[in-house]
């Protein structure tokens, strides 16, 4: 084991980023035009990145699985984006923003790059607009915000329920102004297969064009890997069909240390499992906790009659309801952290109050909010003494302007009207914190390779809090990556072009094509879809939103039994040189079956409970998650020596000289 | 339930194509559009068949992946959803259902169901952006105030998901409704102002030459899309157009 260098710059911590700024090594402008950056992902971080980097100078290669950088998985978040920018007069700042994602994170983030997370959000907001993103604003004609989990400020920044559009929207139009110029060259259905290392540093990758077939090989002298996280392991998860982990894992088998792959958050409010056969699961927005209770019966008898049809929630009076987050977190109710949350609804479920047909759901009802807004509305009008049905109708509209488009899309999905009858939610992975071990210049422990985004593991720590995500994509993209990587790139001034016609480029190819080759050799009978339900099975029962040593150990052999299976009887049909959905899934799947492994044993070898990670073993009496600072006050940062069971454990320690550590209460 | 499926089969672009009959039985009310098409291709894998190759992503309605001609209509017979947001509720036991893929030359068929949307990117890339670098020091998001009606039609215009529901809907395959959602949600912005002229000759330049028809004012676009662009949309482009031909 050794112990890592976040290269945290020293001083005070609001000038930090500052100084670092100043001191780096920066590329002039006439050489930036002879260096080459490919970037991965085109979401959030992949997109800011590249379009900020081809601004700059540099030539830009571009790659993503999609049919259009546009199509990225940022593209469905709904709720919002976090900026420190006070403009609601409620005493946010800087401190508090960076403050409250530390909380949230409980204590297993980096101080330093959080507080410059929340330095350059203002920045994020002011640019968004100058490109011309449609935020929300009020009748006066200034920008709106709204409160998200885990804070006691309004910061976030928002588009209805379709923010993460409007941002991407944003970030891809920057990148086509790139790429009218001839800056950015965008790749397009295609998907990174391997890493190139030459001399040790990272310098091209290996990709498969999705409609031909043909392996390729593109050279850059630093590759940037911006390609989202790895929810997908659990098979249902919010994340797109397509999102997947192997650009991360194939720089990880290269020498990419990998941290805190068990850190995964599971988000209270989406919509229930309906069948086996669905394929993914829809996310309602942490914004409707601004105006939804969340709720189960108070007696039993009354879950079971819902469960069995013979009630109607609806039905109910408020004294045989309970408000179990306002009874349990009085100080932030319906807006305590992600986690917390999933882990109340799954306790209630445990505990027989589950109100759906599989006893797997809790309710989130609008009624109370649109009796509040149709009054105020009323009485701003004019209507000092409206009656019920105005109350109603009035307060459906404000409502509707709010979120509109979420309530569509859960009526379209359940069949059930939510302005009429509370709307059924259960927990679901949403998003993973860990990911590809960084320092503070983004760079993982492959010189030359970065991680941007959901892709790296920095800014979150053991859970993030809502309306982070978008936060830190832009600001790695706009703000960061594209000045800490010219640190690296002025040694390579003098370098000139990198070859592919080069034995390391020769081989990384061979490997690939042997690959794609023994995956369709396997020749079975099972489809990659059954291998990818029976590993997210494993996951969700056995790694899921509470875990203990036991399962987490029985997890690490069925993990690698399914591996070896998948590999001797998997089917792949279909040809190599052609659009093949089946074996695009195939080498998804077969990453997936890898990480799943390092997953349990990160989760097995944390004996402690912190955010999102909770092992059972590891609680208060309240049921809360009780954090060992003196033992686990580190990330855990993996290095690959052949199977992820055999990974190598190395350590960063976490400093915390701005924030005192606590244990987290919001009560 | 039970239904039967007539299904467009094209190897590459260069095939002709033509359509197959499958069967699926099981079909739950509550299961997607697209999720009915899974249990088929995996029915498909276990006989050893090629499975229907089709786009699709974030199943939630907004990546703008997904497309399908489903028995004649884009996204199918429900309103205001993609196919991915399509519910098999929405047929009954017995139906038959024709899929093909949206149909325009300025969108050709790669393989199967999957069609090659690039020239929407390209009528971007010519001009769907505002000239600004990334500094950190534009000027305050509040320094602007921007009216809330205008903000609001620039968000409307903005939602547009780029699926090409439009082109397919429209007797003459234009695009006019996307390319008119793009130059809209910039030109109602104090921010889009300054090259709105250029953007929108940009813009439609591009849009002939990818071969895309005319618009004829049908409305079919408008009423298939589903995300709900607004026709008010080309006729702001129709103005700004105009505008921008006589200034020059």
């Amino acid at each position: 084991m050794t112990v890592l260098d976040s290269k945290v710059p020293e001083g005070p911590i609001e000038k930090k980023w500052t100084k670092h700024k100043n001191e780096i090594n920066l590329v002039n402008p006439a050489n930036k035009r002879n260096i080459d950056i490919i970037v991965v992902g085109t979401g959030l971080a992949g997109g800011s990145s590249a379009a900020t980097l081809a601004e700059l100078g540099y030539n830009v290669k571009t790659f993503c699985f999609q049919d259009s950088p546009r199509r990225a998985h940022s593209i469905a978040a709904q709720g919002g984006i976090n900026a420190s920018k006070n403009y609601q007069g409620d005493g946010d700042s800087d401190y508090r923003l960076f403050y409250d994602t530390v909380k949230g994170g409980d204590y297993r983030s980096r101080e330093g790059n959080v507080y410059r997370l929340a330095e350059v959000s203002s920045n994020i907001i002011d640019q968004c607009v100058a490109q011309g993103v449609p935020f929300a604003r009020e009748y006066g004609g200034l920008l709106d915000n709204r409160s998200f989990g885990g804070v006691l400020v309004s910061r976030t920044f928002y588009a209805k329920g379709q923010t993460g559009q409007q941002l991407l929207l944003g970030a891809y139009s920057a990148m086509n102004r790139q790429i009218n110029r001839g800056k950015i060259q965008s790749f397009n259905r295609h998907e990174m297969m391997d890493l190139v290392l030459v001399d040790g540093k990272a310098r091209g990758i290996i990709a498969r064009d999705l409609v031909t077939g043909e392996i390729e090989r593109h050279s850059a002298h630093a590759v940037v890997l911006a390609s989202g996280g790895y929810g997908n392991v659990f098979y249902l998860s919010t994340n797109a069909m397509g999102s997947n982990v192997m650009a991360a894992w194939r720089a990880h088998k290269k020498g990419a240390f990998f941290a805190n792959p068990c850190f995964t958050q599971i988000h209270p409010t989406c919509i229930p499992v309906s069948g086996d056969l669905q394929s993914k699961l829809t996310l309602m927005s942490e914004s409707l906790r601004n105006d939804g209770r969340i709720w189960v019966p108070k007696h039993i008898k009354d879950a079971e009659a819902i469960r069995e049809g013979k009630l109607k929630p609806t039905e109910l009076s408020e004294e045989d309801r309970d408000y179990y987050l306002e009874r349990r977190y009085p100080a932030f109710g319906n807006l305590v952290p992600r986690d917390v949350a999933s882990r109340a609804a799954k306790e209630r479920c445990d505990e027989g109050y589950g109100v759906n047909r599989t006893g797997q759901a809790v309710y989130l009802d609008f009624k109370a909010a649109i009796e509040r807004y149709g009054k105020e509305k009323a009485f701003t009008s004019g209507h000092k003494n409206p009656g019920e049905e105005e109350i109603i109708k009035l307060g459906e509209e404000v409502v509707e302007s709010k979120y509109g488009n979420l309530f569509e899309m859960y009526e379209k999905i359940t069949d059930q009207n939510p302005y009429k009858t509370p709307m059924m939610i259960f927990p679901a992975v949403h998003y993973t914190m860990g990911g590809l071990w960084v320092d503070y210049n983004l760079m993982t422990t492959i010189p030359g390779c970065y991680a941007t985004g959901e892709a790296n593991f920095s800014d979150h720590g053991a859970n993030r809090l809502g309306a982070s995500a978008l936060m830190q994509g832009l600001a790695d993209g706009y703000f960061v990556l594209p000045y800490t990587i010219g640190d690296y790139l002025a040694d390579d001034i003098r370098t000139g072009r990198i070859s592919t016609d080069t034995e390391e480029f020769e081989k990384a190819e061979k490997e690939v094509k042997e690959r794609v080759q023994k995956l369709f050799d396997a020749k079975g009978k099972n489809p990659v879809d059954y291998y990818h339900k029976k590993l997210g099975k494993i996951m969700w029962d056995k790694c899921g939103m509470s875990r203990n040593g036991k399962d987490l150990k029985e997890a690490l052999e069925e993990i690698k039994e399914l591996r070896d299976d998948f590999w001797a009887n998997v089917r792949v049909t279909g040809k190599q040189g052609t659009k093949n959905a089946e074996l695009e899934k195939a080498g998804r799947v077969a990453d997936f079956l890898e990480l799943g492994e390092l997953f349990a044993k990160d989760a097995l070898e944390r004996n402690e409970s912190c955010g999102g990670h909770f092992r059972e073993e590891y609680q208060t009496e309240d049921g809360e998650a009780l954090r060992d600072d003196e033992n686990y006050r580190f990330v855990s940062a993996w290095e690959y020596v052949g199977n992820p069971r055999d990974a190598k454990l190395h350590k960063e320690e976490l400093i915390f000289e701005n924030i005192e550590l606590k244990t987290r209460s919001y009560k | 339930m039970k239904l039967n499926l007539k299904i467009w089969r094209q190897e590459d672009a260069q095939d002709k194509g033509g359509f197959q009959k499958y069967t699926v039985d099981g079909i739950d009310g509550d299961m997607s559009f697209l999720e009915m098409l899974d249990v088929l291709n995996n029915t498909l894998v276990e006989e050893g068949v090629d499975p229907i190759e089709f786009d699709h992503d974030c199943r939630e309605g907004i990546c703008g992946s997904c497309s399908l001609q489903i028995n004649g209509e884009p996204h199918g017979p429900d309103r205001r959803v993609t196919t991915c947001q399509l519910h098999m509720r929405k047929f009954k036991d017995g139906d038959d259902i024709v899929i093909e893929p949206f149909r325009a030359t300025a969108f050709p068929v790669i393989k199967d169901l999957v069609i090659d949307r690039s020239a929407f990117d390209r009528i971007q890339h010519a001009g769907g952006y505002i000239s600004v670098n990334t500094s950190g020091n534009t000027q305050d998001a509040n320094s602007i105030p921007i009216e809330k009606d205008n903000a609001d039609d620039s968000f409307y215009a903005a939602t547009c998901i780029g699926c090409g529901a439009c082109v397919a809907a429209c007797k003459n395959a234009s695009a006019m409704l996307f390319t008119a959602a793009k130059v809209s949600q910039f030109a109602l912005l104090p921010q889009g102002e300054v090259e709105a002229h250029e953007r929108v000759l940009s813009m439609v330049d591009q849009m002939d030459k990818e071969g895309f028809g005319n618009c004829t004012n049908t409305g079919a676009c408008e009423i298939e899309c589903p995300k709900g662009i607004s026709l008010e949309n080309i006729a702001r482009m129709n103005r700004e157009y105009l505008g921008a031909s006589f200034s020059g």
